[in-house]
């Protein structure tokens, strides 16, 4: 086992600020806003209109295709169906409901016993997957029913992720604490399916606490490993956890299945868990709402379709936020809304002050050779931003634009303030653009 | 509650929004604070004029860098300290006698010809200050005259006629000799020399401080002096072998040169296979021009000629991206 990837860097990594405060359930808010389109693929269709009525956990959305249906996190009365902003940046087809706060159990939803949940099949388990709305909780939010289904018979090894190597977040490290169980029985399921009696857990050595409730959750199951990894980031990300763990590396543009892995959030272990268990649909998270000047950092079990105003409300801030990000500071996505919801792939909300301004005009690389030692998949950032500024689009796939996984090590490291990652979000545009183009 | 607005002046920019405490100022201020002790060391060996050309030279590269600037109409960026490191530099590798006329017009070659015509901090192919330094040997005289090491036959600030001269220890090297001075003497740099480059012990104590602060790697440096240290050992033109090799390493530049100037970002490959390969090719320039050339002293030259390979060398120094099958690494 390797137990490391090349380049990464070290960032403050300022966990202490949730570290220590346990999740509690936020109240849910009056109105909430369910965004159709909260998974990587075909956005949902609503299945509601205006003045309906709605219970909890009733489905709200659904689609065809790589797409999970959403549910509706509270009980009460669809009071819009129309386009609102969404953590992306766009606006997007949203079910807005005022909460009557009765939280009325939608009837379809039935708690199994433990013998009625043995007995399902893998397949009967990847509908109720579906059904359930569950989505790779890690952000990425790609459909797990789908992930499940296309790593049959491919994958060999599954890897539960609780490497959460950005600065701030905390959800999965607490989770991992309160709810081990859960996550392992999660685990246990995603094994039953994939038919494999082998699974490893893998996370940083900064999470002592995680590690010893997951170890005390996981004894008397065989197969389940527990590795411990090295504090760096991006540890986290697919492709490093991968080769990490099983020294393999996916190949560029290929699926984790291609070299016979599947990994899972721990958070998506527990949803599964919540699932097939409880019948539950995936309509609570917990979102870590930390940051720099927030006076009282929190780890909160939030309501999909909680806005972030009610987030901020809820922990308070020392001075006007500078950015208010969904995610953590080296891939969070910069709000300018905070009407925003919280969607299943929001693992944080992170809050930063006027201290962490970083502008740089006319910035000048240096060619200081930097980006290269950290660039985790070993690309060469100075001169993919030199091809993005003197070529086309062949000069740029030539030297590996599309292998860029916007972890965002170059750009923190950069000592001339270059900014690399938005050039190659930007390039990488151009690139699928001029591909459609092509193809027409 | 819910109805609560909050209107504040949100930033919206691509991630990362955290930034490391590394800038191009701090990097720059780094490898002055390196050059601090080599230039105190000139200082006590060579006299206050030491000090006053490194001066002059740094207020002269600092006004041609803003001037140009402004003639230009371009963003000036003299805050970011690079001119000044260029200016010190420059004056490391002049003898102390030299006019402050003629360091002068190296600054404005330095600067204006060799860094800004080229585009500015990070575009120029050759490293400013040798390239200066090369085009200063048009008064081969001034710039081959050396005083006796010692402050008290040091060169005066306004005249330098008082001053001792003698040759430095390379000009019997470059006879296969080993030089006069002890091998004590010339790591300390109590010899005859350029401003900055006769200490090796201090040039080491600030590289040691960049190498802590991680603002330099030990590749090309370790790859110039690894060569020039084996192709000394290996071919020692009839000396002991260990004396030699010690001799060659500590004589003249190629401690100042493998150290700060062959190091320097904008001049060398971006890359781990290209850093190494670019430390070789300097390490086997500078014991070539040494042995066979016609002026004692290669190091300069040997930079320069590897500057002008480094496209090469990145090219063939590029990485192996995460999750290239093993197939086409072969083809590659």
């Amino acid at each position: 086992m390797a137990f490391s990837f090349f380049g990464g860097i070290h960032p403050k990594e300022n966990k202490w600020y949730a570290e220590k405060h346990p999740v509690y359930p936020f109240p849910e808010p009056d109105i909430l806003v369910i965004p159709m389109s909260q998974h990587i693929g075909a956005p949902c269709a609503p299945l509601v209109k205006k003045g309906d009525p709605v219970t909890m956990g009733q489905k709200i959305g659904d689609g065809q295709g790589l797409c999970v249906p959403v549910h509706a996190p509270v009980s009460g009365k669809v009071k819009a169906v129309e386009m609102r902003p969404h953590t992306s940046g766009t606006m997007m087809m949203s079910v807005v409901i005022e909460n009557d706060h009765l939280d009325t159990l939608c009837p379809d939803i039935k708690s199994r016993t433990l013998e009625e949940a043995q007995a399902l099949t893998p397949e009967e388990l990847m509908q109720i997957i579906r059904e359930a709305g569950i989505v790779g909780m890690g952000g990425a939010t790609f459909p797990t029913h789908v992930k499940l289904s296309s790593g049959l018979g491919k994958v060999d090894t599954i890897i539960v992720n609780v490497s959460e190597c950005e600065p701030y977040i905390v959800a999965d490290d607490r989770l991992c604490q309160e709810y081990p169980a859960e996550v392992v029985s999660g685990l246990q399921i995603i094994m039953k399916v994939l038919g494999l009696d082998s699974a490893h857990i893998a996370l940083e050595d900064n999470k002592p606490a995680a590690a010893k409730a997951l170890k005390q959750a996981m004894e008397g199951k065989d197969g389940i490993v527990l590795d411990i990894l090295p504090s760096k980031y991006p540890q986290g990300a697919e492709k490093q956890l991968i080769y990490a763990v099983t020294g393999r590396q996916v190949p560029s543009g290929g699926l984790p299945a291609a070299v016979g892995c599947a990994v899972f959030n721990a958070g998506t272990c527990k949803a599964i868990h919540d699932a097939v268990y409880d019948g539950m649909p995936l309509i609570r998270r917990i979102v870590t709402v930390s940051g720099d000047i927030v006076m009282e950092p929190k780890n909160l079990l939030v309501a999909i379709g909680t806005s972030f105003n009610e987030l901020l409300e809820a922990v308070g801030h020392k001075e006007n936020p500078y950015k208010v990000l969904s995610g953590g500071p080296m891939m969070g996505a910069a709000q300018y809304d905070l009407a925003v919801p919280v969607i299943k792939g929001t693992n944080a909300v992170t809050i930063l002050g006027q201290k962490n301004k970083y502008i740089v005009e006319n910035a000048r690389c240096l060619r200081c050779g930097k980006c290269i030692e950290v660039c985790p998949m070993n690309l060469m950032p100075v001169l993919i931003y030199k091809a993005m500024y003197t070529g086309d689009t062949k000069d740029v796939m030539a030297v590996d634009l599309m292998d860029c996984i916007e972890c965002g090590c170059c750009a923190y490291t950069c000592p001339a303030g270059v900014p690399l990652v938005l050039g190659f979000r930007a390039a990488k545009q151009r690139v699928r653009d001029a591909q459609t183009a092509a193809k027409k | 509650m819910a109805q609560m607005k909050y209107f504040y002046e949100l930033t919206i920019s691509s991630s990362p929004h955290i930034h490391s405490k590394m800038t191009t100022q701090t990097i720059m201020r780094d490898v002055l604070i390196a050059l601090a002790p080599a230039l105190l060391g000139s200082v006590y060996f060579f006299g206050f004029r030491a000090l006053m050309v490194t001066l002059i030279s740094v207020a002269a590269c600092v006004f041609f860098e803003w001037a140009y600037c402004k003639v230009m109409k371009v963003h000036c960026k003299v805050y970011d300290l690079s001119a000044i490191v260029t200016g010190v530099l420059l004056a490391f590798v002049c003898p102390v006698t030299v006019p402050y006329w003629c360091i002068i017009i190296g600054d404005f070659f330095a600067i204006v010809v060799v860094k800004q015509l080229f585009g500015g901090l990070g575009r120029n192919i050759v490293n400013p200050a040798l390239a200066a330094r090369a085009f200063m040997f048009s008064w081969p005289v001034i710039m081959n005259t050396w005083v006796k090491v010692g402050f008290s036959n040091a060169a005066g600030i306004f005249s330098t006629a008082d001053a001792v001269t003698a040759a430095t220890p390379l000009a019997s090297m470059h006879q296969g000799q080993l030089p006069s001075e002890g091998l004590l003497d010339l790591f300390l740099g109590n010899v005859g020399g350029c401003i900055g480059e006769t200490s090796a012990l201090l040039l080491l104590v600030g590289f040691i401080y960049l190498l802590v602060r991680k603002v330099v790697s030990l590749r090309i440096p370790a790859a110039f002096l690894g060569t020039v240290a084996v192709l000394s050992l290996l071919f020692p033109m009839g000396n002991d072998r260990l004396t030699w090799c010690a001799a060659q390493l500590c004589a003249g530049g190629v401690m100042l040169g493998a150290l700060f100037m062959a190091t320097d970002y904008v001049t060398s490959p971006v890359t781990k296979l290209g850093q190494v390969i670019f430390g070789i090719g300097c390490g086997v320039l500078t014991v070539v021009i040494r042995y066979f050339g016609g002026y004692n002293e290669g190091v300069s030259y040997a930079i320069l000629v590897m500057n002008c390979c480094v496209v090469l060398l990145d090219r063939i120094g590029r990485p192996k991206k995460f999750g290239t099958p093993k197939k086409e690494v072969a083809k590659r």
